[in-house]
């Protein structure tokens, strides 16, 4: 029923416009008016509308300016941020001034300058000094923010000191998994073939490397699970099904070679640069010492993802296949930018900024800053509880499960009696 | 009295005048005039379709986990229980932004004027191949139908965003739409690459060989400038943006590893190794900045040539002019960097990049400039043309400086891939090309239908869309600021961190959503407005609009071959309005130069 009615309003509306339209044109007809004839009265009312039109938009750009803040993210939060922001001040008072002056002139102009009965424009073609003063002037003001800009860019993308610590963030989908490099501040190897349920990260070890061997060979969709499985006449399977089994088993006997390769080339000295590292649950919040440089090596396992640090400006895409680095200092505590920001509900946070799928806009990571002798007891109490080499079982034999079992857990294959 | 005409030059152009039939000349025309409107057709209709998606998902974006009657009328299971779905959300935001870049601002606005206006202004009969012109339009609404399609299947449309990075779009495991919805995509802006080049080569050497005589290079109108230089943007850039989509379809299709490397996806752990992801970004930003020009320029263009024609005063530095849209055309080349500064690109190109990005704003800034001037000291009538124009002058000032932050390596790491970035680039190309159009629609109705739009509706169009257009677009810098990424499905994470932020951002949300709604029921004027004149508007005279340039030379009643008799032969350049000495305020084209009288 409202459907009907909301219908008949439009179709009413419509009607109620084409006859207005009507009457105007037969108005404009009895007075003898052509449409590209624009009566002075309509002219002047556009021309004043258009400088209501500006002034209206000054005053509500400034109102949304004083209302909504300068950043509504509070201050810079790290050492590089601070400059970002003066920086990001300087331009904002360049822009605004180019904004208000320009479009000032162009709506004013435009309202001064209607048509008037008896004067004609004025034949102005051009005007060489003119256009060399706008040519130069703004030349001049980009150069200075150009030279600005990098200048501070150089410092923000330059390499991170040797006393900055190494942390490694693994990306995705829809989570953020933390890695410090420990004592030896140096992260451990990695390579993404060693992924499995013991080491989400892929960290690079003797033992990894044997144990991604056993398990891409003997697992539960292990080379020799999948071959007993499509070698066995009394499975019948899907063709879909098939076909996805047969490539994934070509998949898998191409990627043990290059398993095995590694086990070959591998350098058992390497092993100890991974087995310090600290290692985080999918998650866990990151923390930082303030006043501490740290530099981040993301990492991306599926998708691009992309670490973006609001409170303090700083943003990296984490890209699958290749690691990228950013570096800050943060300078500011949790506790403090709660008392700066009069929220003690407030937290700093990482949150992916690139599309990355359907939850995209849930993938985030708390973030905390804490005064340096919070953070040494909080990191005693990490470094005891969660070094690689502890928490990676090493040496353990895995069980390894049996095929038939395997098979049983597998809902696509069917018996055949 | 044209007919008669025409038949008395049977001899040199007599195949031009033969009777056609319907489909000939209403659907497989050859005519550059109905080419140009069928484009504009196909595109008002891709518009209304792009605006009506960002209506649903700016509902979302207002009050998420709402429930909205109107939502499940509109998206049935993609908003089971009048929410929608995240993937969803994410469909309506990739195709909202593809079909508004490329289906209306490329395909659309190019399509339409240079199709109308090059043979026009410069004097020709018709485009130098009308078959390819024909091929080009029929490819578009190919394109389009496809893309449209791709809307209703079950896995929903491609939803990696109108950039469709890899590895997401790559990969139907870490998205539903990187399915049979990516591959819909591919297959329709492949169709609509081919149709563009088509498109622009024959706009290039029409321009540069059927000028009619008279018509040297510095005596055409800035339009036809503007869309020369956006069709060799076009010709350079898109090829490599083809190039890039078939790299893409061959990840996709043949196991190949260009822009894929040592991937798992859910649990599976795939084999290609050695590709970049970020080369695809390289080869989509080769084409993606010369194309936020080729969607400028012919705006430009147009706008250059109302606010003259009324403002009843030479174009200020017509040369300048030129000139700028030659820098920013070979500008537009090097700096598709700028996009691309937190990708883990090595740094020192990124300076270079910030260098070249920030050149152009000094060819910009002399546009702007230009205009103003050009508007000082006239005697300017407000036309809904001329008020379009206007309004796409203080949005390309106001879209325009914030590029100065983004383009800034230093200050785009805090606020990139935020709103900030999207009320930027929706002000300075999407609403100055919006306005562009209308402008374009308004100015140059007569010559397409030969009646008169409504001028009174008119003004009501304009003044609803500006407002609305700021009221979108303008608070969306300050959602930026706060720190809200672009592409989220809602903020609610925020709430976890920092109540007062959220707050903020759901306010503007909604102030946005509001404007968003009111200035899409505006556009229901320019609708009525558009189709009731085509019919029952009055009739047009010959120059409505006392215009100097050649296509109001021709006759009300249009033809194929579009002058009845012989050529025009042109004897100045287009901006003689206001001479001192000349008893009219403007002086045709082919008005032949007085005794003593200087060119410009």
């Amino acid at each position: 029923m409202t459907k009907l009615i909301v219908l008949l309003v439009i179709v009413l509306g419509v009607l109620a416009i084409a006859q207005l339209v009507r009457l105007y044109e037969l108005s404009s007809k009895l007075r003898d008016r052509r449409e590209e004839d624009i009566p002075n009265r309509d002219n002047r009312l556009n021309a004043t509308l258009l400088l209501v039109f500006v002034l209206a938009l000054f005053a509500s750009v400034i109102w949304m300016m004083s209302n909504f803040g300068w950043t509504g993210r509070g201050e810079a939060a790290s050492k590089h941020g601070v400059g970002t922001d003066a920086l990001l001040n300087l331009n904002f008072v360049i822009i605004f001034s180019v904004f208000f002056l320009t479009n000032f002139l162009l709506f004013f102009f435009a309202y001064k300058y209607v048509r008037k009965p008896g004067v004609k424009a004025y034949y102005f073609p051009h005007d060489n000094r003119l256009e060399l003063i706008w040519t130069v002037i703004p030349a001049i003001v980009l150069a200075v923010i150009i030279i600005l800009g990098l200048k501070s860019w150089n410092e923000q993308t330059s390499d991170a000191t040797k006393e900055a610590v190494r942390i490694e963030l693994f990306s995705k989908q829809f989570d953020w998994t933390v890695r410090m490099a420990g004592a030896d501040n140096q992260l451990g190897y990695f390579d993404y073939k060693l992924t499995n349920e013991n080491n989400p990260l892929a960290l690079m070890t003797t033992a990894t490397i044997q144990d991604a061997i056993d398990s891409m060979e003997n697992g539960v969709s292990g080379i020799h699970s999948l071959e007993k499985k499509l070698n066995n006449p009394k499975l019948m399977f899907i063709p879909e099904d098939r076909t996805k089994m047969v490539l994934n088993l070509g998949r898998k006997e191409r990627l043990i070679r290059l398993l095995y390769q590694m086990k070959a080339r591998h350098n058992k000295a390497l092993d100890a640069r991974a087995k310090d590292d600290i290692v985080f649950g999918a998650n866990d919040t990151l923390y930082l010492a303030k006043n501490q440089e740290y530099e981040f090596n993301f990492r991306a396992k599926d998708v691009i993802h992309s670490a973006f640090f609001p409170h303090f400006r700083a943003q990296m895409n984490t890209v699958p296949g290749m690691t990228t680095r950013f570096k800050f200092t943060p300078t500011i505590t949790t506790n403090e930018m709660r008392v700066k920001m009069n929220n003690p509900n407030f937290n700093f946070v990482l949150m992916c900024n690139k599309i990355c799928g359907s939850s995209h806009y849930k993938m985030k990571l708390m973030v905390v800053v804490l005064d340096k002798s919070e953070y040494k007891a909080w990191y005693k109490k990490v470094s005891a509880a969660k070094l690689f080499k502890d928490v990676y079982p090493v040496g353990k034999p895995k069980p390894v499960e049996p095929v038939a079992d395997a098979m049983a857990m597998d809902t696509t294959a069917v018996t055949v009696k | 009295m044209a007919a008669h005409e025409a038949h008395a030059h049977h001899d040199a152009h007599g195949h031009h005048n033969h009777e056609e039939g319907f489909i000939s000349k209403y659907i497989f025309s050859q005519d550059h005039k109905m080419i140009g409107k069928q484009f504009l057709m196909t595109a008002v209709f891709m518009g209304l379709i792009a605006m009506m998606l960002s209506i649903l998902f700016r509902i979302q974006l207002a009050w998420p986990g709402e429930q909205s009657d109107f939502l499940s009328f509109f998206l049935g299971e993609w908003a089971p229980k009048g929410v929608m779905t995240e993937s969803m959300y994410l469909g309506l935001v990739t195709i909202h932004g593809t079909i508004m870049v490329f289906f209306l601002l490329t395909g659309g606005l190019s399509g339409t004027f240079s199709n109308l206006l090059i043979p026009l202004q410069i004097g020709a009969r018709d485009m130098a191949s009308g078959l390819l012109n024909m091929l080009s339009y029929w490819m578009f609404l190919i394109s389009s139908i496809i893309m449209v399609v791709s809307l209703f299947i079950e896995t929903g449309p491609a939803s990696s965003g109108w950039t469709i990075y890899p590895p997401l779009s790559a990969l139907p495991d870490a998205i539903e739409g990187s399915g049979k919805g990516m591959t819909m995509w591919l297959i329709s802006m492949t169709i609509f690459i081919a149709s563009s080049l088509l498109g622009s080569l024959n706009y290039i050497v029409t321009i540069l060989n059927l000028r009619t005589r008279g018509m040297k290079m510095t005596r055409m109108p800035l339009t036809i400038w503007a869309f020369f230089v956006t069709a060799i943007l076009g010709v350079l850039s898109f090829p490599v943006l083809l190039s890039a989509a078939l790299l893409l379809t061959m990840d996709r299709l043949a196991g190949t590893s260009f822009y894929l490397s040592d991937i798992i996806v859910g649990s599976e752990m795939l084999e290609n190794h050695g590709g970049s992801p970020i080369l695809y970004q390289h080869l989509f930003w080769f084409l993606g900045h010369p194309e936020v020009y080729i969607v400028l320029l012919p705006a430009l263009g147009l706008s250059s040539e109302i606010i003259a024609t009324n403002s009843r005063k030479p174009i200020f530095g017509y040369r300048a002019m030129i000139g700028s849209i030659l820098a920013i055309g070979f500008l537009s080349f090097i700096v598709w960097g700028h996009h691309m500064f937190v990708t883990g690109m090595n740094p020192f190109i990124g300076s270079v990049f910030v260098f070249t990005t920030l050149l152009i704003a000094i060819p910009s800034a002399v546009k702007v400039f230009n205009y103003i001037t050009t508007i000082w000291r006239g005697s300017n009538i407000y036309t809904p043309a001329m008020l379009f124009s206007i309004g796409l002058v203080s949005t390309f000032i106001t879209g325009g400086v914030t590029g100065i932050i983004l383009a800034d390596s230093a200050l785009d790491i805090a606020v990139h891939d935020t709103y900030f970035v999207v009320a930027h680039f929706h002000i300075v190309m999407g609403m100055s090309a919006v306005f562009g159009m209308f402008a374009g629609v308004y100015h140059w109705f007569p010559k397409m239908y030969g009646r008169m739009m409504n001028t009174r509706l008119g003004y009501a169009h304009f003044w609803i869309t500006i407002v609305g257009a700021y009221g979108v677009f303008f608070p969306m810098h300050f959602v930026g600021l706060a720190g809200a990424p672009r592409r989220y499905y809602d903020y609610s994470v925020y709430g976890e961190f920092n109540q007062d932020s959220y707050d903020m951002i759901m306010d503007l949300n909604e102030i946005i959503t509001i404007f968003a709604i009111i200035a899409a029921i505006g556009q229901v004027i320019f609708l009525f407005n558009f189709f009731y004149s085509i019919f029952r508007g009055p009739k047009a005279v010959q120059n409505p609009w006392k215009s100097n340039t050649l296509e109001w030379t021709t006759p009300v009643e249009a033809t194929h071959g579009n002058w009845p008799g012989a050529l025009p032969e042109v004897h100045r350049w287009p901006y003689d309005y206001s001479k001192p000495g000349m008893e009219e305020d403007f002086i045709p084209q082919t008005t032949p130069l007085m005794e003593g009288e200087e060119e410009h």
